[in-house]
């Protein structure tokens, strides 16, 4: 039964590392480097919700469907705009630099995010305890308690994905991210505006984030400005695992992910060990599996 | 071409000991500040074989340090109080010495593994490596827990940290100037042609990673012993991420710009002090606005190549 | 060539076949060299020869099939314990060490050979000199049979391209091999280079007693030096013989020389 409990637990855990893992695959396959500011995004995305929550749940009441609808979406909409502007400001300038110089960046741009959050005349550094969006309630199956909130987060996530997926392979803008994936080059040569697509992909790998860092703030005790840095990690882990660049590759990483810490952290004794084990569990895929449980390996041409 | 080396090391212990000589006149908090400067430099130094040499790209250095402070931390905490105050000096190297040794054994450890990965791969398995070095540090009661371990005797001056620093300058460049130590280079520049000359990537990237982490790990007993408590959390990703923009800032593979770059930035945020809510937003500022200007190093261009940075040519 | 007998060769290529994927890149390939012999390997773009050499070093394992190199096979050698026994290559897309000097560029291939290691490095005592004395005076040596020691401290890259490809040949020197395996070295030469180097590829064989594998997309190099030539079409040897024979193979007329040039 607890080992029940616990991985309904990490598939709620799973699904928001799942969302959060697509964004970092999404930018590695378009630009083959890894955003590190993409844990930053959710954080933004979570305070956008708690700062939206208050006027909206004003008009809509509060607790409303439609209220946490709007507030989902406009912190969608708020962190797109956030990851095309730090694609065009930051990373743009470096397109054609080594891999190395633009992950210092993404990593400069990611304390920039943290440290200016967490400036007094922004966010500050307190924790802050976030709105109530969705009521949540005890669901009882036999002995099993589920919250309906975890239940949501799976039922949106898989939504997400099979938007996701309907995006990529049968939209234009999708077939383009596709082709950039696999050719920059040659994507240019056939007319496709590599720009867009980029701009497109953070759009859409931010927007998710945003969502994902919704829930994980509804999960957690209060929002603030570092809040990003575990699950944005663990994510990472999640699309290396599942091998960088693939999609159901990231979506599968995060559930196993979140499932594994799930209830390894239940387990007495292991649960000090949490923050090492996603880590333990990346090192040990990486060397048996280099290119992760979906990705493919390429042998350099000599 | 190396009569100079040794001549060099010497002159820098000489005017270390003439400085440290001194030492009681100043200030203490300038006195603290330059200690961490020697420091910083072996931290540097010794990532920038690792970083800029070899080619490799370890974001865990200070995974390395927190082992080797741990290391000579808990055995001065465990041994200090037994020994005679005119044997210290060389109790002190003792554990200095034990700290690296256990830091240079991590390295390999990290080392080996990790070989089979390139770029952004092995850069996120250094990570993980050096955040499970810090939770285990932080989940082992012995060691302090989350508070960490304090109590520590001030062992560390000037002296022991330029002496060491200097002699960290010296083991890497000499390395790097030698037709042993040119493979470091060639394995950095292209590793299949490397190893069509006959000379074994993976051996020189084991290399790299055991002699910088030796040095990390002193760097960390000296720390131990002059910040006198040792945090986990003082060994974050962030503080990696500090040693890795110091070589960058010099130089990849420019010892004379590293050391001027440790330099720098650990002054830069002691002058930043007065702006103590801004600082840290400068400080990141000043990584990405550095990528985007000078992604060579701060001194690029100027009269530091690989040759010329070398105290041996 | 199966006239030698195995204690004559110094390279056996025996059977060989690699695969990427669903392509075929070298199919069932036998092929040997002898001690001092100077040996072509031609065929159009794309036949495979690149894929030889990288098999003979060691980068990539045959699917099927053995290599032998006097007399012991190697199978399962990293390319540098390769390069150890005696095997010593250029590239087709040059690649030298961009960060060193054109002087060091050599002496980092001439390590091989050398006794000393880290210890040595640091501790700098006497014979540690006189060893860096010894390897400094041979990559010089070197680079002066190549007329390159002009340009002994300018950085690899900045060299005119006809001379990044000697240079490359001068570090392959430096490993002290019994087989130097070339590929495409007379690329991107015009005429009168890739004469000076066609004589130089033969003086280097005589010079050194080093049996040469030449890969060379331009036949009169390759005809005006080798001993033998082998033939590989789509990864598979269609000829063997002398430069004469292999010249009036209508096989090879019609994979090879019918092809524009
Ligand atoms: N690592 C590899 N992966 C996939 N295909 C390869 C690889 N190396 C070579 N090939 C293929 O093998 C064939 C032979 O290539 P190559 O040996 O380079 O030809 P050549 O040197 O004769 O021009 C080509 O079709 C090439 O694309
Ligand atoms: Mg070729």
């Amino acid at each position: 039964m607890f080992y029940i409990q616990q991985l309904i637990n990490g598939l709620a855990l799973g699904s928001i590392y799942a969302l959060i893992a697509l964004g970092y695959t999404m930018v590695y396959g378009v630009l083959r480097f890894i955003n590190f500011a993409h844990s930053d995004i959710l954080m933004v995305g979570a305070f956008a919700a708690f700062f939206l929550a208050p006027g909206i749940q004003g008009v809509f009441g509060p607790e409303s469907i439609p209220g946490a609808l709007l507030v989902f979406l406009f912190s969608a909409l708020i962190c797109a705009l956030l990851g095309v502007l730090i694609e065009m400001l930051a990373y743009r300038p470096l397109r054609n630099r080594p891999k190395l110089t633009v992950l210092i960046t993404a990593i400069g741009v990611s304390l920039f995010l943290e440290f200016t959050c967490q400036h007094k005349g922004v966010f500050g550094s307190n924790t802050r305890p976030f709105p109530t969006l969705i009521p949540a309630q005890e669901l009882h199956f036999g002995e099993l308690v589920v919250s309906s909130n975890d239940l949501v987060v799976l039922v949106v996530t898989l939504l997400l994905l099979a938007a996701l997926r309907f995006i990529v392979q049968r939209t234009k803008i999708g077939t383009a991210m596709r082709a950039v994936s696999f050719n920059p080059q040659a994507a240019a040569l056939m007319g496709i505006n590599i720009n867009h697509v980029i701009s497109f992909t953070f759009a859409l790998g931010s927007a998710l984030a945003a969502i994902a860092g919704i829930f994980y703030a509804m999960r957690s005790p209060g929002i603030e400005p570092l809040m990003g840095i575990q699950p944005g990690l663990r994510a990472f882990i999640a699309a290396v695992v599942g091998g960088i660049g693939n999609l159901p590759g990231a979506a599968l990483g995060g559930i196993v992910l979140g499932v594994i810490e799930a209830i390894a952290g239940g387990l007495p004794g292991v649960s000090n060990y949490r923050d090492g084990i996603a880590f333990a569990i990346l090192i040990l895929i990486l060397l048996f599996r280099p290119a992760g449980l979906l990705g493919k390996f390429q042998a350099e041409k000599v | 071409m190396d009569r100079g080396a040794k001549r060099w090391l010497l002159a820098a212990a000489l005017a270390v000991a003439v400085v440290s000589l001194f030492a009681g006149q100043f200030n203490r908090y300038y006195l603290g500040v330059t200690i961490d400067i020697g420091i910083n430099i072996i931290m540097a130094v010794s990532l920038n074989l690792i970083n800029g040499h070899t080619g490799q790209f370890s974001l865990g250095h200070a995974g390395f340090m927190a082992v080797g402070g741990y290391t000579a931390a808990k055995l001065s905490l465990l041994f200090g109080a037994q020994i005679p105050p005119g044997a210290a000096p060389i109790f002190f190297a003792v554990i200095l010495l034990a700290g690296g040794l256990v830091a240079a054994l991590s390295g390999l450890a990290v080392g080996v593994p990790s070989l089979r990965l390139k770029g952004d791969y092995l850069a996120i398995v250094t990570l993980g490596f050096g955040e499970i070095i810090r939770v285990i540090f932080q989940t082992t009661e012995s060691l302090g827990g989350a508070t960490g371990l304090t109590g520590l005797e001030r062992y560390t001056n000037l002296a022991w940290a330029f002496v060491l620093a200097a002699l960290t300058v010296y083991v890497v460049s000499c390395l790097v100037n030698s037709t042993y130590g040119r493979g470091f280079i060639a394995v950095h520049d292209d590793e299949v042609a490397a190893s069509a000359m006959g000379i074994n990537p993976t051996k020189y990237k084991v290399v790299a990673f055991v002699i910088g982490a030796f040095f990390a790990g002193i760097a960390g007993g000296l720390y131990a012993h002059h910040k006198l408590v040792l945090k986990p959390d003082g060994f974050d990703f962030m503080r990696s991420i500090e040693f890795v923009v110091m070589v960058i800032l010099g130089g990849m593979g420019k010892t004379a710009g590293v050391i001027l770059a440790a330099v720098i930035l650990t002054v830069l945020p002691e002058f930043l002090r007065g702006f103590a809510d801004y600082r840290m937003i400068i400080y990141s500022l000043l990584i990405i606005i550095l990528m985007m200007a000078r992604p060579q190093g701060l001194f690029a261009g100027w009269k530091t190549g690989r040759k010329q940075a070398a105290p041996t040519s | 060539m199966s006239t030698a007998s195995a204690k004559e060769r110094l390279l056996d290529v025996s059977r060989c076949t690699i695969r990427f994927g669903g392509l075929t890149a070298v199919s069932e390939l036998d092929f040997a060299v002898k001690e001092g012999e100077l040996v072509g390997l031609i065929g159009p773009n794309g036949a495979g020869k690149t894929t030889v050499f990288n098999l003979i070093t060691g980068v990539y394992q045959p699917t099927e099939g053995a290599i032998q190199f006097n007399s012991r096979s190697l199978g399962n050698l990293k390319p540098h314990q390769i390069t150890a026994r005696g095997v010593a290559r250029t590239f087709q897309n040059i690649r030298l060490f961009p960060s060193l000097s054109v002087f060091d560029n050599v002496r980092a291939a001439i390590q091989l050979h050398r006794r000393h290691g880290i210890v040595h490095a640091l501790w700098r005592g006497g014979s540690f000199k006189q060893e860096e004395r010894e390897v400094e005076a041979e990559a010089l040596d070197l680079l002066k049979i190549f007329g390159l020691d002009r340009f002994r401290d300018e950085a690899s890259k900045s060299l005119p391209y006809g001379d990044q490809r000697r240079l490359e040949i001068v570090r392959a020197l430096a490993t002290k091999p019994r087989l130097l395996l070339l590929d495409e070295p007379a690329a991107g030469m015009n005429p009168t280079e890739k004469a000076e180097l066609t004589s130089l590829i033969k003086f280097v064989q005589e010079r050194f007693r080093i049996a040469v594998l030449l890969v060379e997309h331009d036949m009169q190099v390759v005809m005006g030096i080798c001993q033998r030539i082998a033939v590989l079409d789509y990864g598979v040897k269609i000829a063997e013989g002398t430069p004469d024979e292999i010249r009036r193979n209508p096989k090879v007329i019609e994979a090879y020389l019918g092809e524009p040039d």
